[in-house]
């Protein structure tokens, strides 16, 4: 299973790469996409939505189920990837590459209560 | 768990395996998308041997399933004919829906769903015994003369079958749809559950691994019950648990094609629907906005609120479907709303077909 130590994760299932620009962009993880299976809709939130930590952000939809994206931290979306909206495949070719959407935390420190790669892969490993 | 005779095969295939109805089966083998274009582009395979053959024999076994059965079994005049039924309880509930085919007069097999044919052996057990009907009811699922089915589908699947299977060429080159043929051990049929050509053969679960892998080699592609259940919407057929069950009548199920209810015959629930004509319809519907329909969501239409039963999204459409229960109000070419989550999308009813042999129907 992949699990690139450079990005932050959450319990379920997103992954999370801190920018350069103070920002984070938000994914939701190989192993979740291999859960779901084929990914065929893909429903973001609004530009400048505000969300806190663990709140129902986006919906990622596959053949057979429906599953929610939760915002990692508390901050308001600044970007989000319409690339997957019209392409939902593209999650389950490269899960990592394809981001949903882009917040800005309202704390930066919040980064470090997410987990890490080790963290996230002892998670995988328990399922 | 339960197991068939091909579950080495999955594994060693990659397939993600799941339970269903007690029974370890593939999901898919890595992509259930490329297995549904498979089966509507070329040929496609399903281990079914989940499902249970019940062998019923005897003097009075016609008599047994005039009774048994709504579907009219007196239709299965040659050898070989199938025959869609439902099985019903005395409210008319549907407790199966099965196959019926005709060997002999006193000859027929049975093929039940996976999860029911337990609760299905009993309730027909129960009747012969209170019928007091000479015939006996054998499931061909358990024990030393256990059966495998394996479903061939797709348009190159009867050529792909008869490459592996030479002998089946001549017996089988002419079946009409919904008859079957005897070839040696195997008992091959021209049903299935895809909207698509092919066969389902039935035969010695020992010999079963042997089979797949050799119509693995013929460039058959393993596919799993995602797949199934894709290709069985789009195809407008229903599912037992999901569209029907016990609480509802096969006339609110879109059954009613398969109900019998001129012949003066008599059979378990018949009284009950006389006295209840159908309540709604069954009809299909295709999402016009994006998003994906799935059971239990409520439709909202100008005659009344309905709910679908099944929904997914249509991997040959690229759009997303439901078979719904309606209010009888509904017409064809309606516009309704869905709700989904916090949303009302747009949806059109459609006639319960949606693709047929690689075409697309509405």
């Amino acid at each position: 299973m992949n699990i690139p130590a450079d990005l932050k994760y959450t319990s379920s299932h997103e992954w999370v790469r801190a920018e350069a620009d103070g920002t984070i962009s938000i994914g939701i993880t190989e192993h979740a996409q291999e859960l779901l299976g084929d990914l065929v809709f893909i429903e973001l939130p609004g530009l400048e939505s505000e969300f806190v930590a663990g709140q129902e952000a986006a919906v990622v939809e596959s053949v057979k189920a429906a599953a929610d994206v939760y915002a990692p931290l508390a901050g308001t979306v600044v970007d989000v990837n319409q690339a997957v909206v019209d392409a939902p495949e593209t999650v389950n070719q490269d899960a990592y590459a394809a981001w949903l959407f882009r917040m800005r935390p309202n704390t930066a420190d919040d980064l470090a209560t997410l987990l890490d790669a080790a963290a996230y892969q002892m998670i995988v490993d328990a399922a | 768990m339960q197991k068939t005779a091909l579950n080495e095969s999955h594994r060693r295939s990659g397939a993600s395996m799941v339970d269903f109805g007690g029974w370890e089966m593939p999901l898919h083998y890595g992509s259930q998308i490329e297995e549904h274009h498979a089966v509507r582009r070329d040929a496609g395979m399903f281990d079914v041997s989940h499902m249970c053959a019940v062998d019923l024999d005897g003097p009075d076994a016609k008599a047994f399933l005039r009774r048994l059965i709504a579907n009219n079994v007196d239709r299965l005049q040659v050898a070989g004919k199938a025959l869609y039924s439902a099985m019903l309880n005395e409210a008319g509930g549907v407790i199966d829906d099965l196959i019926v085919y005709y060997l002999d007069d006193t000859r027929y097999r049975l093929v039940v769903n996976a999860g029911t044919a337990t609760k299905d052996l009993a309730w027909m057990t129960d009747r012969l015994d209170e019928w007091q009907l000479a015939a006996t009811l054998r499931q061909r699922r358990d024990g030393a003369d256990a059966l495998a089915m394996i479903a061939v589908q797709g348009p190159n699947a009867r050529h792909k079958v008869w490459q592996v299977l030479p002998e089946c060429r001549s017996a089988c080159a002419d079946l009409k749809p919904f008859f079957a043929a005897t070839v040696g051990e195997y008992f091959i049929a021209s049903t299935g559950y895809t909207g698509e050509d092919g066969y389902e053969i039935t035969l010695p679960a020992d010999q079963a691994e042997h089979l797949w892998e050799a119509l693995a080699a013929a460039g058959v592609r393993p596919c799993g019950l995602g797949a199934r259940d894709t290709l069985r919407l789009e195809a407008g057929m229903n599912l037992y648990g999901q569209d029907m069950d016990e609480t509802v009548s096969p006339l609110d199920a879109g059954l009613a094609w398969t109900v019998d209810l001129l012949s003066p015959r008599d059979f378990v629930g018949k009284t009950a629907l006389l006295s209840r004509p159908r309540q709604g319809q069954f009809l299909g519907l295709v999402l016009v906005d994006r998003g994906v329909l799935r059971a239990h969501q409520k439709v909202l239409t100008g005659a009344g609120n309905g709910e679908i039963t099944s929904g997914t999204f249509s991997p040959t459409m690229q759009q997303s479907i439901a078979l719904a229960r309606l209010p009888l109000g509904v017409a064809i070419g309606d516009d309704v709303l869905v709700a989904i989550r916090d949303k009302l999308l747009a949806a059109r009813v459609v006639k319960p077909c949606f693709v047929r042999n690689g075409t697309i129907r509405v």
